[in-house]
């Protein structure tokens, strides 16, 4: 894996800058992707986590021009080996998509066509943008079953996606994806409905896969253990926006956001002891439609202050490579102070991380003993 | 693994639900058979809560449904408070599952969608009563109030107005509304979000504790069930590997899929090295035709002529913790096994 605090001589494969995605719906305009910047080098595994509903897919949509439809409203920057992807016109992102990045997407089954044989799937666009031969296709196709460790690929070239496990249609997903050589590689939730077991190797596969080729690679998911050991940055999402971005030994070590801290505290951990009480966040992501005034996890958030409600903190620059957008940081006095405060106030959000006690209304928004 | 046994049951004295022997098939085309359970035995204590681990097809909801007979299992007994729920007559048998609940894992989809809440969590009590409807809106409200719903704001409301996991209490006020003995969990969690799966998961706890629940509780991710669980029961392609209490199943798993579960499974923090050897694993046999032997020898790391020959039996290798197993891990058989 690349070092994600240098990057010597390297310039970045992929610059997002100020990317907003929109969707115009009779309720409003639904804030999915709301100013969102980073930077991703060749070579670099970056992740990014978030709830449901917390924008990671339409990001990686977005950027590779997905979202379509009258009602989607984009606007930002994305820069790719120079080219500006969102002004291509759709004919010319043709010839990006597949061979320049690729995805892999959650559900192998609705991904792959239920009607075609899989070696034409894993062909298809390895022949249109290098117009090879059918026999060498076949070759290709048969070779990439074998890299990506398909059983008896020579067989399964003939067979249908409904005859393969969930985990071998993945395996296809990621053979189909890699087929050109692509210099990056979007993987939304690729792992989300498959068991254990499988996850491990499907994760294994593509890290060696990456490393192999010398991709970049974006690994979008819900889940943080997912992303631990596997990626060199990790960017946390909370209602469309970045809240923390910090390599992942910095995410885990030192978590700035409140946001992150929950999530970290909510998942059960193999080491715990069971019947471990476990901290729950209240309440539930906010609706993408309603403008929000303040920091948006602040009803949620068990530190928040009167400023959080009043005022949108800032990404800003903890560290060298740690972004955070908090008015409390974790870990600073200040943080413990409005802890303390809320406890003693008795405020339910910070009280449903204390206790795991489950709190769905958090529009009591001020503690009480506040002046 | 995968073998057959009853040396982890306890006294049937002592414990509320005991099944014996529990097989399980369905009719596949061409005359085949999906050999879904293969001879279980499973029991769970009062105020117990046994978790049911194991990936995709291993069997384990079968297993848990066969308890409350939903299908009843094709040969074997379940018996609960003494009485084999295999061989009641269809009116015994559905006074007796008042007893045994279930919620399900999509809980969307285990609400229906024209139904308002209210009527949905009544449902029970219009088959079971009390007949006068005052009551009946008492005790829903006391149901929804128990999972943390506000019931004046949510009885007219439709399942599609909440949250999958608002919909999955709103299932557990649903189970709870008939006092239920013991609720089977089928993978409640799988389709949640992490924070969303850490507010079920406390408030089970709560629950079982105010209402004297058992629970059977099935998920593929370990960490969650060492989390609520007492006892934890391994399985892989129909059978058994390992039975435990939670705590030391965890410490030092004896069964070669447990350790292979337990590598497998995502650990948040960057600094635990991962394991790389999995690379190559091949998939889960066909319950159609499940290997001969131990049903996990075609993986398994430590296979030896034994294990494909003969099915090893549950032994018990310590307190409380049994395993099928030919080369149970951290014993000397074992390092005579062809090691990694």
């Amino acid at each position: 894996m690349a070092d994600a605090t240098t990057h010597p001589g390297d310039a970045p494969l992929l610059v997002v800058e100020d990317l907003a995605t929109h969707f115009a719906i009779d309720a409003g305009l639904v804030r999915a992707v709301d100013g969102v910047s980073f930077e991703l080098y060749p070579g670099q595994t970056l992740g990014i986590v978030g709830e449901s509903g917390s924008g990671k897919t339409v990001l990686a949509r977005t950027i590779m021009r997905l979202n379509l439809g009258g009602n989607v409203r984009t606007s930002g920057s994305v820069r790719f080996s120079n080219q500006s992807l969102l002004d291509l016109p759709i004919s010319d992102m043709t010839k990006i998509w597949g061979r320049e990045i690729a995805m892999v997407f959650q559900d192998p089954m609705t991904s792959l066509n239920p009607v075609v044989k899989i070696g034409r799937q894993v062909t298809e666009h390895v022949r249109k943008h290098f117009g090879i031969s059918k026999a060498e296709a076949r070759n290709l196709a048969i070779e990439l079953l074998q890299s990506v460790r398909i059983p008896e690929a020579e067989a399964r070239f003939d067979s249908f996606p409904h005859e393969l496990s969930g985990g071998m249609r993945q395996r296809v997903s990621i053979a189909i994806a890699l087929a050109c050589n692509p210099k990056l590689l979007f993987a939304d939730e690729p792992t989300t409905a498959l068991d254990v077991t499988v996850q491990h190797q499907i994760l294994n596969l593509l890290g060696m896969q990456q490393q192999e080729r010398d991709m970049a690679m974006v690994l979008v998911t819900h889940d943080l253990g997912v992303v631990a050991g596997r990626t060199d940055e990790i960017i946390v999402m909370y209602a469309g926006k970045i809240v923390e971005q910090a390599t992942t030994s910095e995410i885990f070590h030192r978590t700035s956001h409140p946001y992150t801290e929950a999530l970290l505290r909510s998942i059960p951990k193999i080491d715990q002891p069971s019947h471990t009480r476990l901290a729950a966040i209240a309440g539930r992501p906010p609706d993408l439609a309603d403008s929000l005034e303040g920091c948006s996890f602040s009803p949620r958030c068990p530190y928040a202050q009167e400023r959080c409600f009043e005022e949108e903190p800032e990404l800003e620059a903890l560290a060298t490579d740690h972004l955070s957008a908090c008015w409390y940081p974790v870990g600073t006095p200040e943080n413990q102070e409005a802890w303390e405060k809320n406890l003693l106030a008795g405020r339910p959000s910070t009280l449903a991380i204390a206790n795991g006690q489950i709190v769905d209304d958090v529009s009591v928004h001020l503690p009480s003993g506040t002046s | 693994m995968a073998g057959g046994g009853k040396a982890h049951l306890r006294p049937i004295e002592d414990v509320l639900i005991s099944a014996q022997d529990v097989v399980v098939e369905f009719p596949a085309s061409r005359g085949r058979v999906v050999k879904a359970v293969s001879g279980i035995s499973l029991d769970v204590k009062e105020g117990e809560t046994l978790g049911l681990v194991g990936e995709s097809g291993c069997g384990k909801s079968t297993t848990a449904k066969a308890l409350i007979q939903l299908p009843p299992p094709d040969s074997g007994t379940v018996h609960y408070k003494g009485e084999d729920l295999t061989q009641l007559d269809a009116e015994s048998l559905r006074q007796a599952r008042t007893d045994l609940q279930i919620i399900f894992q999509d809980p969307i989809s285990s609400l229906n969608p024209r139904r308002r809440i209210g009527d949905v969590v009544a449902e029970p009590l219009k088959v079971w009563g009390p007949s006068d409807s005052a009551s009946q809106v008492e005790k829903v409200n006391a149901m929804l109030e128990a999972v943390g719903i506000n019931p004046d704001d949510t009885r007219d409301k439709r399942p599609h107005e909440f949250s999958g996991g608002q919909c999955q209490r709103i299932s557990i006020a649903r189970a709870l509304v008939l006092n239920p003995q013991v609720i089977i969990c089928d993978e409640p969690v799988s389709a949640l979000d992490v924070s969303v799966q850490a507010q079920i998961l406390n408030m089970l706890e709560d629950l079982k504790a105010e209402y004297g629940l058992t629970l059977v509780f099935i998920a593929h991710d370990l960490a969650v069930v060492k989390n609520i669980s007492d006892r934890v029961a391994v399985m892989y392609l129909g059978k058994l590997c390992e039975v435990s209490g939670s705590d030391a199943l965890y410490e030092s798993p004896a069964h070669p899929y447990t350790e292979l579960l337990l590598n497998s499974s995502p650990i948040p923090d960057p600094d635990v090295a991962l394991s790389t050897d999995l690379v190559e694993q091949g998939d889960v046999p066909s319950p159609i035709d499940p290997p001969t032997g131990c049903r996990f020898h075609t993986r398994c790391a430590y296979v030896s002529d034994r294990c494909i020959d003969e099915e090893p039996q549950m032994q018990k290798i310590s307190d409380d913790h049994y395993v099928a197993c030919h080369h149970p891990l951290a014993s000397v058989a074992n390092s005579a096994g062809v090691s990694v």
